[in-house]
Parts: structure tokens; C-alpha cells; sequence
């Protein structure tokens, strides 16, 4: 695959936990690119970092040291608000478990970040639409989560990731939590927002099939980036 | 943008049951709060629309109540040629010297004594309270041992009703009539003629002077001639402001008792609504972490839960607030502090009570809720997530 412009570019990044006084670290001096349209898998045994990895360039936790630029902008500067507003733009959450709100319909988990967007209502429904269209759940949109299986609560979840057309997708384990035929369709889906429709996506996974949908697999152990990889 | 509303209301209606038990124990404190509002209210109510804005009460200075004063004859005789006084189409003056004592009765059912006032009337006290209608009997005759008795002292008391006689006075008095006074103090006394009950009790003296005026206008002027003349010791109210005065204290200390034990009973309802918010956040973790990921602001999590439990305490409020307005059917009857007659009256709701009640369980909701909802936006998004 030819390399595209960054749209994503992590520099010297290093994160480190404290439990108690002590000091756990769990990034050292990360460098690399994520070009756009490019689909990347993160992979490597539990604790190598990569969620911590994925969490910091979806903004949602902070670097010790380094710098993150998505889109041109170096995220670590901001302000936890700005940060927030960034996200909401900019970032397209797929979770492992889904994490739809269980008291919302199916539409109206996907309108939830359209809400922090200044589109009116007709506008805002014209969206949700859309995306449940993508995820081939329009008939379901009244539906509450727990009326839908695990398959189609993960639709609705990228439905929800899609909806404000961000510049990035994250997707942490996002077929961890689903059976054999199930993890198919979510990577079918995945694989056509980014080859049809030219999203971005990073995605942290232990299942070598799903890899198998990424340009590019990038291993991490012991919080250290192992080199490219094609699948 | 906020969290839409409906996500706080349908996590409330989701734990129906943790929500209704709560909500209730908000409902009582409401409950508690509204009805001693009611009391005080419609024993305020009651002793207010017994007076007439245009009638004028005149008493002995300083003396709290008809019940303490004396005004003597002469003094009556000085106010009574007052040119303020209305003279009716007859040519009388809208004029009455009354009298008021107390005496006891047994009550019914339980055939406790209780304080019962009597007022001594004169010809004029009907005409001056045109609200008093006559249900049962007639009135009874000027210079006779003739009484009629207030609806509710009928309800209430043992013997009080037309053809039996009660003793007092050391004289047996026959109740000739049954009188309605509406929802005012005047249908828990008993009335007979004023010269026959001052002979009966021995007392030279009047308890109060009645009069009407000729233009209502001129109250301040009559209030000051009857206050400077040296030869009076009287002070002249409306009777409006006479009966509101004769409230104040019993309804200054329903007030203090139902703000009091409110603020007791509150603490409970507080600590209960608090509980119900930590599980509330503790069960939703990962919902805010989402949300929060999604990009809503700490503040936006913050509004979310803190409406969530205002939403419970008004639940609450409105549950106990309905309650409480059903206690409008329910006259009761107590003794007045400041009379230290027994009067009857109804609880009765004003917008100030629903006012005061819903906001009363707002508060409620606010504090038991602050600091789940501070607890919710403080959380780390990283965290917060991991409990998926």
C-alpha cells in the first residue's frame, strides 16, 4: 500500500501509572505515523500498552512526554475542555463492549454526538439516519439496546462513531465481546468505512482475523513499538 | 449541549422500584411540611374572614384579645357618638357593645371540657356581620336567657343543640336557635344577649366595642380620636386586622413546629436520596466514561445526575403535595393560644404552600444529589471506561 500524508503523528510519547510509589511504565519513547485513510491494527499481549496507546491518541488521556498531532493539531496542549470539544469533533469512539446507554433507542444513542453540534433537530435526524443506514439498522432505530443482539449493538456503535464524520475511528477490541459470525460483519463494515468511504481507523485487537481487515499491524510489548508490519 | 433530559428521566423510571422508595420517603417529609402549612394557613384563614374590612374593633389598649379586655360603659357610650359611625336605613347606629367569656363543654365523643366562647350581643352585631345566617330556630329575644349556638359548636360540643339548655353563669340558657357563620372564628362561639351575660358573669364591663364605618376611609381619623382622648383607654383595629392579630401566634408556632420537624425528617429523606445517587453513579460508570469520551463536558454530567435527583425530589414533592391536598376535606378544631378558645377550621392550600413545598423537596434533591453528580463529573475518563 502506497504511504499516505500523516494524520496521525505520535512523537516520542511516554506514559507511565502510579500505583502507590510506584511507578509502572507502560509507554517508553513511541514514534510513528498513521497515515490518512489508512487502517491500522494494534496488537500485542495484554498490558504491552496498546489501549493506554489508543486512549492517547483519541485524546480521552494525557501523555507524560512526547507529542500527539492529529489533523495538525498537537492534542497534548489543549485543555481538557478544548480537549473534550476536539473529541467530539474528531473522534469516533468503537468500544469493546459497545457502551451504548442502555435507556436510549438505538437512534437516539447515535444522536448523542450530534448533540454537542450546533445541527438543528431535522438535521441532526437526516444524520442518524444515515449512519443506521450504513450499519443497515435503520429498522431498528426505536430499538433499545438490550432488544438487540451483540452484533447489532456494535453497529449501532460505529453508527454513533460515524454519525459526525470524524477524522479519526478507535476501536478497542471491537469484536472482543462478539461470536465468529458477528466479528465477520463487524470487520466487513469496518473494512468498507475505510475502503469506501476513506475513514481512518485505528484499532487495538488479540484476534488475528480481525487484523487481517488492517494495511498495516503494528505490534507493541513491554510499551515498545515493534517495527511496521503488512498483514 | 446538555445530556438530553430524557436520559435523567428514563434512569429514574428504569429503577422503578429504588425510585418509588426513596420518592416516598421525600413524599413524607412534603407531606409533613404542606399539611402544618395548611394547619397554620387555614387557621389564619378562618380568623381573617371573620372580619370586615369596613367594621371597626374597639378593645382596651394593650390587651391582646376581646378576652382581656374591659371597656367600661361610659367609655362605650363616648365611642358609640362618634360621628364616623354608620347609621343603618332605620336611623340606628351600626353600633354593638359586646362581651366575650369563656366557659366549658364537653366535647363529643370523647366528653373532654373544652373552652367555648360566648359572646354577648346587641341588636346591631347581626347587621353588623351580614355573613351569619340562621339554619335552625330563631334568634333569641333581647333581655332573655336565650342562646344560639355556631354550627360547629353544635358538631363538637355535647348538648348544644336547639330546645337543650346548658348552665352557666350559674343560670340554665336555652339554645333557640342554630347560626352559620361560614368558614370564620363567629360559628365557634355561642351568642346570647350582652346585659344578660354581664349580669350572669358579673362583669360591669364590656369586652369590646363593633362599629361600622360611616365611610371606611376615615379609619385613621377615628383611630387617632379614640387612641388621644384622655378619657378613653382604648385602641381601635379593623376587624380584619383584629382576627389576623388573634392568628398570629398559634400560626407562628404551627409554622415553627412544621419547619422543624420537617428539617429532622428531611435529613433522612437527604441521606436516602444521596444513597440512591452513588449507586446510581456507581452503576453507571462506564455510561459516563462514554459519555464523557463522546466528548460531553464534565459540567454536562454534572447537570445530568444533579437533574436526576431534583427529578426524585420533586417526584417526591408532588406525591406528598397530592396528599397533603386531600387534608383540605379535614376541619379540626383546636384550642387558640391567644383566645384560649376552642376554634374549628380546615386546612387550606394556597399557592405559597406548593411554592414552598415543591421547593422545599427541590432542595431535598439538590443536596442528597450534589455529590453523587460531583462525584460523576470528577471521574477519570480512563477509568471510568475500564468498568465496561
Amino acid at each position: 500500500m502506497e504511504n499516505k500524508a500523516p494524520i496521525v503523528e505520535v512523537r516520542h510519547v511516554s506514559k507511565c501509572y502510579h500505583r502507590g510509589s510506584q511507578i509502572i511504565p507502560v509507554l517508553q519513547d513511541i514514534t510513528f505515523d498513521i497515515g490518512d485513510g489508512e487502517f491500522l491494527a494494534l496488537m500485542g499481549p495484554s498490558g504491552s500498552g496498546k489501549s493506554t496507546l489508543l486512549n492517547l491518541i483519541a485524546g480521552i488521556d494525557k501523555v507524560d512526554a512526547g507529542t500527539i498531532t492529529v489533523g495538525g493539531i498537537d492534542i497534548t496542549t489543549l485543555s481538557e475542555m478544548d480537549l473534550a470539544r476536539w473529541r467530539s469533533v474528531n473522534v469516533g469512539f468503537i468500544f469493546q463492549f459497545y457502551n451504548l446507554i442502555p435507556v436510549l433507542t438505538a437512534f437516539e444513542n447515535v444522536e448523542l454526538p450530534l448533540l454537542l453540534t450546533s445541527l438543528s433537530k431535522a438535521e441532526r435526524r437526516a444524520h442518524v439516519e444515515m449512519a443506521l443506514r450504513v450499519v443497515n439498522l435503520l429498522d431498528r432505530m426505536d430499538h433499545y439496546p438490550k432488544q438487540l443482539s451483540g452484533g447489532q449493538q456494535q453497529r449501532v456503535a460505529i453508527a454513533r462513531a460515524i454519525v459526525t464524520d470524524p477524522t479519526i475511528l478507535v476501536a478497542d477490541e471491537p469484536t472482543g465481546d462478539l461470536d465468529r459470525v458477528s466479528t465477520g460483519e463487524i470487520m466487513e463494515l469496518m473494512d468498507t468505512l475505510n475502503t469506501e468511504s476513506g475513514k481512518t481507523i485505528i484499532m487495538v485487537t488479540h484476534d488475528p482475523r480481525a487484523a487481517r481487515k488492517a494495511h498495516h499491524i503494528r505490534n507493541l510489548d513491554k510499551g515498545v513499538l515493534d517495527s511496521d508490519a503488512h498483514p | 449541549m446538555k445530556i438530553p433530559f430524557s436520559y435523567s428521566l428514563r434512569n429514574l423510571w428504569t429503577r422503578r422500584l429504588t425510585t418509588t422508595l426513596t420518592a416516598s420517603g421525600m413524599a413524607l417529609v412534603v407531606f409533613v411540611l404542606a399539611a402544618i402549612l395548611m394547619l397554620a394557613q387555614g387557621l389564619e384563614k378562618t380568623l381573617v374572614e371573620t372580619g370586615s374590612y369596613d367594621n371597626v374593633v374597639v378593645i382596651r389598649r394593650s390587651s391582646v384579645s376581646e378576652v382581656q379586655s374591659a371597656v367600661e360603659r361610659y367609655q362605650a357610650s363616648i365611642v358609640e357618638t362618634d360621628p364616623a359611625v354608620a347609621i343603618g336605613d332605620d336611623g340606628k347606629r351600626l353600633f354593638a357593645k359586646e362581651i366575650l367569656v369563656l366557659i366549658t363543654l364537653p366535647k363529643r365523643g370523647s366528653n373532654q371540657p373544652s373552652n367555648v366562647a360566648i359572646r354577648g350581643i346587641s341588636e346591631e352585631s347581626f347587621r353588623l356581620r351580614p355573613q351569619i345566617k340562621l339554619l335552625q330556630g330563631r334568634m333569641p329575644r333581647t333581655g332573655s336567657a336565650e342562646i344560639i349556638a355556631g354550627v360547629s359548636v353544635v358538631k363538637r360540643f355535647n348538648g348544644a343543640e336547639v330546645g337543650e339548655s346548658l348552665r352557666f353563669g350559674m343560670r340554665d340558657w336555652t339554645i333557640v336557635g342554630v347560626f352559620d357563620a361560614g368558614s370564620t372564628g363567629f360559628s365557634s362561639e355561642i351568642w346570647g344577649d350582652a346585659d344578660q351575660l354581664i349580669q350572669a358573669f358579673r362583669r360591669p364591663v364590656y369586652s369590646s366595642l363593633i362599629f361600622k364605618l360611616r365611610d371606611s376611609a376615615e379609619f385613621e381619623i377615628v383611630r387617632k380620636r379614640i387612641e388621644n382622648d384622655p378619657r378613653l383607654t382604648l385602641e381601635a383595629k379593623r376587624e380584619t386586622q383584629y382576627y389576623e392579630e388573634q392568628s398570629k401566634m398559634m400560626a407562628k408556632f404551627l409554622r415553627i413546629l412544621g419547619i422543624s420537624l420537617t428539617v429532622i425528617f428531611s435529613l433522612g429523606a437527604i441521606i436516602g436520596a444521596m444513597i440512591t445517587m452513588y449507586a446510581a453513579v456507581a452503576n453507571r460508570i462506564a455510561e459516563i466514561g462514554t459519555l464523557r469520551a463522546l466528548g460531553f463536558q464534565r459540567f454536562s454530567i454534572l447537570i445530568a445526575f444533579l437533574m436526576e435527583s431534583l427529578l426524585l425530589g420533586l417526584s417526591g414533592g408532588l406525591a406528598g403535595l397530592i396528599c397533603a391536598s386531600l387534608m383540605q376535606f379535614v376541619t379540626i378544631s383546636t384550642v387558640n393560644f391567644q383566645t384560649f378558645s376552642e376554634l374549628e377550621f380546615a386546612f387550606s392550600l394556597n399557592g405559597e404552600i406548593i411554592v414552598t413545598a415543591l421547593s422545599f423537596s427541590l432542595l431535598m434533591g439538590f443536596v442528597g444529589g450534589v455529590l453523587p453528580a460531583v462525584r460523576a463529573s470528577r471521574m477519570n475518563i480512563v477509568d471510568a471506561l475500564r468498568e465496561s
